[in-house]
């Protein structure tokens, strides 16, 4: 019946539009026109927006393909021993991988082990305990130490931090962790100031930012009520931190771990300042070591022959694979984490 | 001896609210006492000649203004190729994408090079424009940090487009606005300060870039107002006169280090304060 009015006045409105456009031909066509030009405009936008986004898609291919022709030569040449050799020299022209990957994946992992507690720490402070007119500021602080150029942090290790942290930490470290049988080796050689550790502890005050702001934001997407009711049955703080906030985001914190893992992976300047620069593999953390990226920082522009450059390019390519992996393991965490928490709300 | 499990709870509750409060310490300490030896060791180098010369060979004085001016040109032209093509891309990602294939793989890819390592992005301008041309330039310096801004630009345009709500495009389709201008006049104009807000945090983030700089527009002691030369600017300076034996050149270094901190630092706080006063 409804349906039946409307329609009947629908008509009628049209017809009576079609009479009155009838009367006026001439602006009836310059509508037309008018609506078609912006037919067209709307066909050229959408294009263009079209354009541009499968230019962003373009450009990652182009970037995996360039890396991949780029070190042909050097896949050519060593085939999958590049990843386990620890030769290389440049002189006789035989290149592996084995040092740069273990130098990045060792102090990518002191600066998760370092990191992730601290982390965990400052996210806990700011959603549970710190008075709601500090949360603003300290949290712009800490996320300002994310702002800081990296090459800011190189200098300041390499000419502030490493001088203390030979003087007064790494004797101490010596003299106690250095002692306990099993894990004493790590803490072997001269106390240098610089090497694998002290790029890890750089690294992990560059990592904190990262993984503390997506813990924090995920602590927030807790409901209320889950936590009351916790607090309701005389839990402590801890408590429902431990058994009720961390379980219910534990995919989100694991995803923004591995964010900060894979920002750890791919600096370059501040390890490059610190971690010594060697192609030598030890087992003490204190010895100098490299990484990828800091071998590429370091060489690249310094590299004559195609063999030398082919190596060092397929270092990059390596980076970034493993930085792709890391990344899309992230990806899928928090968006299991974001489907759950559209399927409880 | 035992402890009743109630007193045991509240102990262990006050050990790891004591570790947070720690933690929180722990990490503004690292903040303060970066940016204290900064100001310590870079103020007194700051002096109208940092501005007003030239960088200086060793044993010579000097100040950093070619690494300054190249390194506001690289910025600048980076920014305005990586903008456009960023928004552009974000409004098709938010308007348009639910349509086709393109979207998502897109979407998928933007993260990917959001979190690539700067310094695969300075091998690959290296590879296609530095490697062919056969010498280090601005162009390439500033294609590389384009490709830095791009990502962070899509990323912020289409979350601020979400945010924008449905009724406000209904309304505007409603009234027999074409698509486009939906676009331009309405959701574009209502998030203007989000997107504002990505593009100083992409300035931020590339202002302070040296590994992507270090392979394309490498460094040049002298002024150079040619692109399609190599071009000083500030974060390869203040890496080669930092690793030098020089003091000079090391003090030099420190002063650069403190003009950009405070300048990326400024520009991340201004993108902060932009930021409270969104309009919706």
């Amino acid at each position: 019946m409804r349906n039946n009015f409307l329609l009947a006045v629908i008509t009628k409105i049209s017809l009576a539009r079609l009479q009155s456009d009838a009367a006026k031909t001439m602006p009836a066509t310059h509508t037309a026109a008018k609506l078609n030009r912006q037919r067209l405009l709307d066909w050229v936008f959408l294009k263009a927006a079209w354009f541009f986004t499968a230019l962003v898609f373009v450009l990652l291919a182009a970037l995996l393909l360039s890396l991949l022709i780029g070190s042909w030569p050097a896949m050519q040449a060593f085939g999958f021993d590049f990843l386990f050799s620890t030769q290389w020299n440049p002189v006789t022209e035989k290149f592996g991988a084995l040092v740069p990957i273990i130098g990045t994946l060792v102090t990518s992992l002191i600066a998760l082990s370092i990191g992730v507690p601290v982390s965990f720490g400052i996210a806990l402070f700011l959603t549970e305990l710190s008075p709601p007119w500090l949360r603003r500021p300290l949290g712009t602080a800490i996320e300002l130490l994310a702002g800081i150029p990296s090459i800011i942090y190189g200098m300041w290790g390499l000419f502030v931090f490493a001088p203390f942290f030979a003087k007064h930490i790494q004797p101490g470290m010596q003299s106690t962790l250095g002692e306990i049988a099993g894990i004493g080796f790590l803490f072997e050689g001269a106390v240098m100031g610089i090497g694998m550790l002290t790029a890890g502890i750089i690294l992990a005050i560059m990592v904190i930012p990262f993984i503390a702001s997506v813990i924090r934001d995920v602590f927030e997407v807790v409901p209320a009520m889950l936590k009351e009711s916790a607090y309701a049955l005389g839990a402590t703080t801890w408590e429902v931190i431990w058994y009720v906030v961390l379980p219910y985001t534990k995919t989100g914190v694991v995803g923004g771990v591995m964010l900060g893992l894979g920002r750890a992976l791919g600096e370059t300047m501040a390890v490059t300042f610190v971690i010594g620069n060697a192609h030598q593999l030890h087992a003490s953390l204190f010895m100098p070591g490299n990484s990828i990226a800091s071998a590429l920082a370091n060489e690249f522009t310094e590299a004559d022959g195609d063999l030398y450059t082919a190596a060092l390019i397929e270092l990059g390519l390596i980076l970034f694979l493993i930085t792709f992996v890391v990344l899309a393991c992230s990806k899928i965490l928090l968006l299991r984490l974001k489907k759950r928490e559209g399927s409880l709300s | 001896m035992m402890i009743p499990i109630y007193t045991r709870r509240r102990i262990i509750n006050a050990i790891n609210l004591t570790f947070s409060v720690l933690a929180m310490a722990f990490g503004l300490f690292w903040l303060f006492w970066i940016l204290l030896t900064l100001f310590d060791k870079g103020l007194d180098g700051i002096s109208v000649v940092t501005f007003t010369q030239m960088t200086p060979s060793p044993g010579d004085t000097g100040g950093l203004l070619n690494a300054i001016a190249g390194s506001l040109v690289m910025v600048t032209l980076a920014t305005l190729i990586g903008t456009p093509i960023g928004i552009m891309a974000g409004t098709y990602l938010a308007e348009f994408s639910q349509r086709g294939w393109l979207a998502p793989v897109t979407r998928f890819v933007n993260d990917i090079l959001l979190s690539a390592p700067s310094i695969v992005i300075g091998l690959f301008v290296y590879t296609v424009y530095v490697a062919k041309v056969g010498h280090f330039s601005g162009w390439a310096g500033a294609l590389a940090l384009a490709l830095i801004v791009i990502p962070v630009v899509v990323r912020t345009t289409e979350d601020m487009l979400r945010l924008i709500p449905n009724s406000l495009r209904e309304a505007a389709i409603a009234l027999g606005a074409p698509q486009w201008k939906v676009v331009t006049l309405v959701t574009w104009r209502a998030s203007r300060v989000g997107i504002m807000t990505g593009i100083l945090l992409a300035v931020a983030r590339i202002s302070g870039e040296t590994a992507p700089l270090l392979f394309t527009a490498l460094n040049n002691q002298f002024w150079s107002a040619d692109m399609n030369r190599p071009m000083a600017n500030l974060p390869v300076v203040i890496f080669q006169f930092a690793m030098s034996p020089y003091e000079y050149w090391q003090e030099l270094a420190w002063t650069g280090a403190l003009l950009i901190t405070l300048s990326v630092l400024g520009l991340n706080v201004a993108a902060r304060i932009f930021m409270r006063k969104r309009d919706f």
